[in-house]
């Protein structure tokens, strides 16, 4: 047998390894078309103005998403200016004022850990907290429970973020007489921006599906509200109630209601690519 | 390069201005960055109005040096001087406000370091640190510190622009404009041509040469024919220690240490 010789040999396993990763990435591309495939296909077709103006109906009856809508937009909204206030705040302690510092790298440790945190359990640990205490579900307890899982996104990216800004920039503004805390503010929070933004848009992505934390602290609610005293509708655990009905009309609420969602947090993925990207050209 | 220890050893040849010329006298400074020292009982003497050039292989301690002037270094912990430095008779390394030190003592970086604002803010804003001003002084102020850090003509229609838009010849003319527009007695300039091309580093020259009619300038430089070109004191370091300081007109033609001589002439190149 004729040896195969050293150039073959290798261009063989070269087209053999791109080969392979062109199927896992045909793969992965494919299970996305199929998901947004699917919601369109489903959800596209039950869209209509009775959505965003009528509240959940009760079975075989018309109605909408209006309340989970709302519920979704202020549970959301509340969770995100709480995380990008914490977050912001902690992630440039640790990344300008906790350098080297054991505290800063143990903060670190467990913001990571609750970065990866199952979302149910910080869930149960709100019902424990803000709901269990005050004798009853409530919007402030549904949108602390996503503000605890947004927050060490928010973080995580803070300082990265800041970490990437250059030494000579501080030092830059220190050097005109500037102390540390107003260079932060005024040039390091600046020339970061964009990353900021960024930051929050995946905060938003990671918590507008979460279902299981509201389950028990949000819980849910037919009629739109906007009391955070009050228990309040969201889109997923419309979806997660609806969905598993025998009714069609519920399940096609469901779809549509899937298909919002999605839609968002490919919109908010999508810009918050376009403005990470536009701060790296610049 | 490769310097031997023992050629730093040698004694130094220091012909210092008039003492009633100096803005800024180093003595006797010791630096260290933690346990490392890396100068080793500097003396600077910086005269009033005049170019000063801090020239030495990479590694010689002529930033750290010049780092000390401002006292920037104190953002780092573990980062500390000993000995005296005079600024005006009065040692900043004793107990003084940075603040109003870093008013009288400017720094421009290597690497242009707009702030990410609009060219004019970008003025404001040292200015703003330090004293109040109403928008028509302001503009003055920016005005004239772009005129004489000659960025003036290119940039005077688009002031409302963002500094990092900038070529980086401009963004360092920006940085120095940002540093006189405080008013320094001193500006220190930490290699600030190592970036630019030829005619950016040409234009920021011609800049620097004007400034000096009413700036005390500190510039370390790698580039010995930029050194030649402006200066009027030069100080050779190596290893931390000041080996030669004298005015350009003689230590360019004449070095007087063999370790400068060496360096000049590119021996170790």
């Amino acid at each position: 047998m004729a040896m195969i010789d050293r150039y073959t040999r290798r261009r063989i396993q070269n087209g053999i390894f791109v080969g392979l990763t062109t199927l896992a990435t045909a793969v992965a591309v494919a299970a996305l078309v199929m998901i947004l495939y699917s919601l369109v296909s489903q959800g596209f077709g039950g869209l209509n103005a009775a959505v965003f103006t009528m509240d959940q109906p009760p079975p075989e009856m018309e109605g909408g998403l209006r309340n989970a809508i709302w519920g979704s937009l202020e549970l959301c909204a509340l969770a995100m200016v709480i995380s990008i206030i914490v977050g912001i705040l902690a992630g440039t302690w640790l990344a300008e004022y906790g350098e080297g510092s054991k505290l800063a790298s143990v903060v670190r440790f467990l913001n990571d850990v609750l970065l990866s945190a199952p979302s149910i359990l910080v869930g149960l640990f709100v019902y424990e907290i803000a709901v269990r205490p005050f004798g009853g579900f409530s919007a402030l307890a549904g949108a602390l429970a996503l503000a605890f899982l947004a927050t060490p996104v928010v973080t995580r990216t803070t300082e990265d973020i800041l970490r990437l800004q250059s030494n000579q920039l501080r030092e830059a503004g220190m050097a005109l007489g500037a102390g540390k805390g107003y260079v932060i503010r005024a040039i390091i929070w600046r020339a970061s921006r964009p990353g900021l933004v960024t930051g929050a848009l995946l905060g938003f992505a990671r918590i507008s599906g979460e279902t299981a934390p509201l389950l028990f602290t949000a819980l849910g609610n037919p009629n739109l509200s906007f009391s955070l005293k009050e228990p309040i509708g969201s889109l997923p655990a419309v979806i997660f109630q609806f969905a598993l009905s025998a009714y069609d009309d519920w399940r096609r609420l469901a779809w549509v209601g899937a298909l919002l969602i999605a839609f968002t947090v490919l919109s908010a993925n999508i810009i918050g690519r376009a403005l990470s990207r536009r701060s790296h050209n610049s | 390069m490769n310097f031997d220890a023992s050629q730093a050893d040698t004694k130094s040849v220091i012909v210092p201005p008039p003492v009633e010329d100096r803005v800024i006298d180093v003595r006797g400074l010791d630096f260290f960055y933690g346990k490392n020292q890396a100068l080793f009982g500097v003396e600077l003497p910086v005269a009033r109005h005049k170019i000063t050039a801090l020239i030495g292989p990479s590694g010689c301690g002529k930033s750290t040096l010049l780092r000390t002037l401002n006292k920037i270094y104190d953002l780092y912990p573990g980062q500390r001087a000993e000995g005296e430095i005079l600024l005006n008779g009065e040692n900043v390394l004793a107990a003084r406000d940075t603040a109003k030190l870093r008013a009288d003592v400017g720094m421009v970086f290597q690497r242009p370091t707009p702030f990410p604002m609009s060219i004019y803010e970008n003025i404001a804003f040292g200015v703003r640190l330090h004293r109040n001003v109403s928008k028509a002084d302001m503009d003055v102020i920016v005005e004239r510190s772009l005129t004489r850090a000659a960025l003036w003509d290119e940039v005077k229609d688009k002031l409302d622009k963002s500094g990092t838009s900038l070529s980086g010849g401009q963004q360092q003319r920006l940085c120095v404009a940002r540093g006189i527009a405080v008013e320094p007695e001193v500006l220190l300039l930490d290699e600030p041509a190592s970036a630019l091309d030829p005619l950016s580093t040409a234009k920021l020259e011609t800049a620097l040469m004007e400034l000096k009619d009413s700036f005390t300038i500190v510039i370390v430089t790698h580039n010995l024919q930029q050194a030649a070109r402006i200066s009027d004191y030069t100080g050779f370091m190596l290893l931390g220690k000041m080996v030669e300081f004298r005015p350009s007109s003689e230590a360019f033609v004449k070095p007087e240490t063999a370790a400068m001589r060496d360096y000049v002439t590119g021996r170790y190149g």
